[in-house]
């Protein structure tokens, strides 16, 4: 396997997996750096144009994660991010958008360990799968006009 | 002034073709389905069409891109560096096979980049352009350029005006120094010309556009915009396939620290296409927007530009979801 | 086609509606919609396999609101926008009387919207038939296949918004790409922005889509963008069971939940 080191953006949510993440640290339970943890009040506020745009940035992997079912914060943020998701999964795969580089997950406050194997695995799955090259390829792709100019 | 007509043979303009793209960009229509033409930069030879009566898009994206870059900027803790266009940059393109409409056009943006301040950009692309010209042997129910004071074989914006002359041969009119140039570089190609019968389209002249701009000018509170405007969406798809629609949007991009400015394709049949700042919107309903635009191309550009915003190509029509048919609007305006 | 025409002069006359929305053909042949206010004019009014255009974009447009209550005729895909529009509060069911059509473009008794809502129910409420076969089609491609295939269309997208212009559910005074606080897409018309665009617009649609097909048709470039939004109207129903468009209380899918929504993605 080559060194690429894949850059993996995660958002989470405040009250529990961003809690969760921060047990993980404080247990000294050690987990892959490769991960950029973004901070949300709840699921149910992440965008679905947030995770595009991550991969429009150079994310090669994404995470998102938040309270488990009855457990959120406010009450039912998660029930609407677990609709949104469910649609926009199937949206991704009919454009052959790859989900498979985007985790889901239900971490709770308590969960440090889980939230280290979710990183980790997804970081494993992400290394495998490589960069996000043909995502990249798409946002880099010349205008027609600067095409002439070539 | 004499004519300077040649014959090009059917095998010859392939060879014309092949002879060109080897030294320059070449744009030319390509049957991309059943229903669409459109303009690719060097397809083959084999791809290139000539059995369209219109593209689905114009071919102002030569000289008017759909998006095109004014500067770049850099942000520093010390100061903004910007860098402009170098338009020296910009390469020669040979516009193969274009209809009178279309080559028409040209002269009609022309007239608004350049009408009191030259737009550098549109100059220079403009002056890096050859248009090779295509007669029209067919038309159909959605032309009209006999109606805007243009016609199927119009030499207006061509350098070189090819019209189909019997057994799939051409004849090439050389109409500027541009094609003078061309026609040097490979003079075999272009033969004498012994007056074959050279076959051009009937097109119908459904309106005459000097009643339409007279009517215009004392048409502004006519309800007749309001009866006919209700089924427009407010899309801009009729102000993008247009091949004289020049308005346009400028945005900033930024991305840390380095941005771009660029300018792309707007339409003033959109709904915010005129809202200001302070949140009024002086064309804040669809009537007072398709008024706009109709009196903007037969009215405001006639008296200020000289020269009529349309050429009759029919692409906004043919393009319309809901067929606000411009020319048979005009045939009504002209009644009023 | 006679009964439209009687009836529609019949509701203008006894001035039960200030206009009729409906379609007329233009001097082309081709079907266009058309507002009538004067009774004597009604018969204009056709009502042939050439229309097809979703009428119900009309009934949100002040200009068409503020000629007073609307007539409109109403196909199956109109009377379900028609059902969304109320169900979203965006019209009222006073505001309307719907000249209800059917498949084979007879005029129907509609005097209300239970009424309607009935004939709904009995419809056949899955995706057009050749739409079925196009998404199958596109479903058989791998992963890759179908970003190419997407990255191809798109490309040619100039972001001219027939789509959205077209759609009766895409009512918004101001749509998110015209915010610029965030500005989520591009102004301008790359193929990015344009996967970015129908993206956004086909999940602004998901669970409200009725799968008229208005969006593809009114494409001047020819994409077939409606297959995004009739995909999500497939997904809507496989894990939700629910059709858009089919009761005027009902609540779009992606505004509330019920607890035992099933996925099977989430660990």
């Amino acid at each position: 396997m080559s060194d690429f080191e894949p850059k993996i953006v995660a958002f989470v949510c405040n009250w529990c997996t961003y809690a969760g993440a921060d047990l993980t640290g404080t247990s000294r339970i050690k987990y892959s750096p490769n991960v950029k943890i973004i901070r949300f009040p709840c699921t149910g506020r992440i965008d679905f144009m947030l995770l595009l745009k991550a991969f429009a940035n150079g994310a090669d992997g994404i995470i998102v994660s938040g309270c488990h079912p009855n457990d959120c914060h406010y009450t039912s943020g998660n029930f609407h991010a677990k609709r949104r998701w469910i649609m926009f999964r199937e949206l991704m795969d009919f454009m052959g958008i790859d989900m498979n580089r985007v985790t889901f997950s239900w971490v709770s406050a308590a969960e440090g360990a889980k939230w280290a194997e979710v990183v980790n695995a997804t970081s494993v799955r992400i290394k495998e799968l490589g960069p996000y090259v043909s995502y990249r390829e798409l946002v880099n792709k010349p205008v027609e006009e600067e095409v002439r100019n070539e | 002034m004499e004519k300077n007509l040649k014959l090009i043979r059917k095998d010859s303009l392939e060879k014309l073709y092949n002879h060109l793209s080897g030294q320059y960009k070449i744009y030319a229509p390509v049957r991309t389905s059943a229903q669409k033409v459109e303009y690719r930069y060097n397809p083959d030879f084999a791809e290139v069409t000539f059995d369209h009566v219109r593209s689905t898009l114009s071919v102002k994206n030569l000289v008017f891109p759909k998006v095109e870059n004014l500067l770049f900027y850099s942000n520093t803790k010390a100061e903004t560096t910007f860098a402009g266009i170098d338009t020296n940059k910009f390469q020669d393109v040979v516009l193969w096979g274009a209809h009178p409409c279309d080559t028409a056009a040209f002269n009609t943006l022309k007239s608004i980049f350049c009408w009191d301040i030259n737009d550098g950009l549109f100059s220079k692309r403009l002056e890096k352009l050859v248009v090779i010209g295509l007669g029209c042997k067919t038309c159909d129910e959605f032309c009209f350029c006999t109606s805007v004071g243009l016609a199927p074989d119009s030499l207006k914006g061509s350098d070189i005006l090819l019209s189909s002359v019997k057994n799939d041969n051409y004849r090439a009119e050389i109409v500027t120094e541009k094609g003078n140039k061309i026609a040097a570089s490979c003079p075999e190609l272009f033969e004498k010309y012994s007056g074959e019968e050279v076959i051009v389209a009937e097109v119908k002249q459904k309106f005459s556009h000097d009643l339409v701009t007279k009517k215009l000018a004392s048409a502004f509170d006519h309800p007749f915009w309001v009866e006919n405007s209700l089924r427009c969406l407010g899309c801009g798809a009729c102000a993008y396939v247009c091949p004289t629609c020049a308005c346009f949007d400028i945005q900033d991009e930024t991305k840390g620290k380095n941005g771009r400015r660029y300018r792309s394709w707007d339409s003033c049949g959109f709904g915010l296409f005129t809202i200001h700042t302070s949140g009024h919107n002086p064309r804040s309903v669809q009537s007072q927007r398709w008024r706009q635009r109709i009196m903007h191309k037969f009215s405001y550009m006639p008296e200020r530009n000289k020269s009529l915003g349309c050429v009759g190509c029919g692409r906004c029509s043919s393009g319309c979801p809901v067929d606000m048919n411009i020319s048979e609007q005009l045939e009504v305006l002209q009644r009023i | 086609m006679n009964n439209l025409v009687e009836r529609a002069r019949e509701l203008l006359e006894n001035k039960t509606i200030s206009v009729i929305v409906g379609y007329e053909a233009g001097p082309t042949g081709i079907a266009r919609p058309v507002f009538i206010t004067d009774p004597s004019k009604a018969d204009i009014l056709i009502c042939d396999e050439r229309c097809v255009q979703n009428l119900a974009v009309y009934l949100t447009k002040p200009e068409v609101r503020k000629l007073g209550k609307t007539g409109i005729v109403a196909t199956l895909p109109v009377m379900r926008s028609i059902m969304m529009l109320i169900s979203e509060q965006q019209i009222t069911a006073d505001d309307v009387v719907v000249l209800g059509i059917s498949s084979d473009r007879k005029l129907l008794d509609i005097p209300d919207i239970t009424v309607m809502q009935g004939f709904i129910e009995k419809s056949d409420l899955g995706n057009p038939q050749k739409d079925k076969e196009l998404l199958a089609e596109l479903n058989k491609l791998s992963p890759d296949e179908k970003f190419a295939w997407w990255q191809k269309e798109l490309s040619n997208c100039i972001k001219c918004y027939a789509c959205r212009q077209s759609c009766p559910m895409c009512y918004c005074t101001r749509c998110a790409v015209e915010v610029n606080q965030p500005q989520w897409i591009p102004v301008q018309s790359n193929t990015h922005g344009n996967m970015e665009w129908h993206i956004l617009r086909a999940m602004h649609l998901a669970g409200r889509c009725i799968s008229c097909g208005e969006c593809g048709r009114a494409c001047p470039v020819g994409i077939p963008c409606h297959l995004l939004t009739m995909h999500l109207t497939d997904q809507t129903h496989r894990y939700f069971n629910v059709h858009a468009g089919t009761s005027d209380k009902m609540k779009s899918v992606l505004s509330v939940y019920e607890p035992g929504d099933k996925e099977n993605f989430i660990i």
